[in-house]
């Protein structure tokens, strides 16, 4: 920062005098009304100083989230390792068969298969209300106050946390209705989990489309369901797959819900939606808190097969968004 | 949404394409897709009702319709008792409703995971946005934004098979000379700052890159330095976003589940001791989820009494946040 030149600076930068100030207060200080204006070299130096410190200060702080990954992937890459080799987790013992007392015969297929028809359910139950809205709210609503209502609520909904959902699935469809705590109960829970956040991502899609296209297509006379359905929709519908996959990416992750609803006690391989179930992040949640270490190295295992598939599905919709979205 | 003038279905083009089919369809489908946006209007409806349905058994003995319908009102637990009380054992032989140890504990997780999330998410943003250069932002961004995306019950794995046995256990050993549980307050603290992280530095760097370059341009024409230019042009400019993306941040942190449950154990005791093992009112539900309480019990009841605190407050989180984005929303042209 310059040095001051008198009353000129006080009326052209009022706003910067805190600054001049701070300056003034390093290792050499210079006299306010120096009349060159120009900076002294200690002067220069003191700010050269705090530049590279602060500099520094923020590569250490971007470097600690970076770090912190890589701590994590290492931790769980040694525990799956460890998992392999010194407690002799055989990969293909470990998808073939199903949760066991003992942790030499425990596995995770039941777990993955639950996962895996969740996730079909789950994709069912929201991905048609999901799109249904965000196309009313982005094609359909005239700007009133049901419709602010909508978007706030959408906004609200998105920031409860995860566990309520799986409060709201416990006491309505488990108890409520007397479901159980079966795949159908827990994909409900996730179902609405995920809602907003397919709502919202449908919604980015939508408005991705120009206004061009729909005027277009209004000028051949064709009304706003023609509209949508020919032309808006097919355009927008890479956007909108690609938004749901990475929405079911995260649910398949969420543990808290399916607890609530009561997915703990049985990993068996569930054949249809009315089975009781283990998912794959009920199940890690369970062998990570034993204190045998075996059952936690199992959940390391566990841990990898489950960010294999989310990998997957991200992998699924880079390559949807970069093949088939369309640029205008 | 969108309000251009297309809304008005009955227009001049009716010679043209559009038969009365096709305008019925039009109508039938734009109901329809009402009814689907009301799905969520119910969502949070039910929401409310089954927590406040719950938990009005929890207090009174009692389901809302009951009470409506002229049951007789016993008070199981007083509000007094509730919020003021310090032991929390709804399932113990000798039952305590307090709920201040449990509501401690999540307070207590989310100012030290803020602690964390905060000051790094937002120097983080600053480097994204001020310093780093476009090659080092496409690579640092992305690699943020995996943290975000992973399940927090790795964080939770993470916690117990890392953090707590490796870094924490030795460090305390070593310079306080105690030796650690299974469970810390301290690496619960730890992983939801982390996981929270990305939340603050990505909402906070889009609110910082929105800031126009005249701004900045003005501050280095006057021979402000980038330190200058970042603390006292673009911190400012940007704040609304970044008190929003701390709302967010701290909102996250309380709901969080998994990780903390993981981590930091399920003991429910008012201690400041960092490496003691505390519950948050997250850990309290999963722990009475886990048992096998039966339909109608207190405990069972508990649950929601608990969850509705918990949406409360995340509930006035979001609120605030979005209070924030209206009242400080700096708009530039």
């Amino acid at each position: 920062m310059s040095s001051d030149t008198g009353t000129e600076t006080e009326t052209s930068r009022p706003s910067r005098s805190g600054l001049s100030d701070s300056a003034s207060s390093g290792p050499g200080p210079t006299p306010p009304d120096t009349p060159t204006g120009l900076l002294t070299g200690s002067d220069l130096e003191y700010e050269h100083l705090k530049n590279r410190l602060f500099h520094g200060v923020l590569v250490a702080a971007s470097l600690f989230g970076v770090v912190m990954l890589a701590l994590l992937v290492l931790d769980v890459a040694t525990d799956f390792y460890v998992g392999l080799t010194t407690y002799e987790v055989s990969l293909v013992d470990f998808v073939t068969r199903d949760g066991s007392q003992q942790a030499e015969l425990a596995g995770f297929r039941g777990a993955i298969v639950a996962s895996v028809i969740l996730m079909l359910l789950t994709t069912i139950l929201s991905f048609v209300v999901g799109v249904g809205t965000a196309i009313y709210l982005e094609e359909y609503a005239p700007d009133n106050r049901i419709t602010r209502l909508i978007e706030a609520n959408l906004a609200n909904l998105a920031g409860v946390p995860s566990i309520v959902y799986g409060l709201l699935a416990l006491a309505a469809f488990v108890n409520g209705i007397g479901l159980g705590p079966i795949l159908l109960a827990g994909s409900i829970g996730l179902g609405l989990l995920v809602m907003p956040i397919i709502i919202v991502s449908s919604q980015e899609a939508l408005r991705a489309v120009p206004d061009g296209v729909r005027n277009g297509s209004y000028a051949t006379g064709a009304t706003e369901w023609q509209t949508i359905r020919q032309v808006v929709l097919p355009a927008a519908m890479p956007g909108i797959l690609t938004g749901t996959i990475l929405a079911l990416a995260r649910a398949i992750g969420e543990t808290a819900p399916l607890i609530m609803v009561g997915a703990l006690f049985t990993n068996r391989l569930p054949l249809g939606p009315f089975d009781r179930f283990s998912a794959m992040p009920t199940q890690i949640y369970i062998w990570a808190q034993q204190p045998s270490q075996h059952f936690v190295h199992l959940a390391a295992v566990g841990i990898v097969v489950l960010l294999a598939f989310m990998l997957t599905m991200n992998a699924i919709a880079l390559v949807l968004r970069s093949r088939y979205e369309t640029e205008y | 949404m969108r309000t251009d003038t297309n809304t008005d279905t009955s227009s001049p083009f009716t010679g043209g394409g559009q038969t009365r089919q096709d305008q019925t369809a039009n109508r039938r489908a734009r109901r329809a897709l009402f009814g689907c946006a009301l799905v969520t209007i119910l969502t949070t409806l039910a929401i409310f009702v089954v927590l406040i349905d719950n938990a009005a058994s929890y207090f009174f003995g009692a389901r809302i319709t009951e009470l409506l319908a002229g049951a007789s009102l016993s008070q199981e637990v007083t509000f007094t008792e509730f919020f003021t009380g310090t032991r929390w054992a709804p399932d113990h032989a000798t039952p305590a409703h307090g709920i201040v140890p449990i509501v401690y504990g999540t307070l207590v997780i989310t100012v030290g995971a803020a602690f964390v999330s905060i000051p790094i998410g937002t120097a983080t943003a600053i480097y994204l946005s001020e310093y780093a250069s476009d090659g080092v932002r496409a690579k640092l961004k992305p690699t943020l934004e995996i943290l975000a995306g992973i399940p927090t019950i790795v964080y939770g794995y993470f916690a117990v098979a890392f953090i707590n046995p490796v870094v924490l256990d030795p460090l305390a050993d070593a310079v306080f000379g105690v030796s650690l549980g299974h469970y810390s307050m301290l690496s619960g603290m730890l992983v939801v700052g982390i996981m929270t992280i990305p939340m603050v530095s990505s909402i906070s760097e889009d609110s910082m890159s929105a800031v126009p370059d005249s701004l900045r341009n003005g501050a280095y024409a006057l021979g402000a330095t980038r330190l200058d230019v970042s603390t006292r042009i673009v911190l400012p400019a940007s704040i609304s976003g970044i008190l929003a993306s701390y709302i967010l941040a701290v909102s996250r942190a309380i709901g969080e589940t998994m990780a903390v449950t993981l981590a930091a154990g399920a003991n429910a005791q008012l201690t400041a001791n960092p490496f003691d093992e505390i519950m948050t009112m997250t850990a309290y539900m999963v722990k009475m989820a886990q048992g096998t309480s039966a339909v109608g019990t207190v405990e069972y009841q508990s649950l929601f009494a608990v969850g509705l605190v918990l949406f409360l407050m995340t509930l006035a989180m979001n609120l605030l946040n979005d209070w924030f984005k209206r009242r400080f929303q700096e708009e530039y042209r």
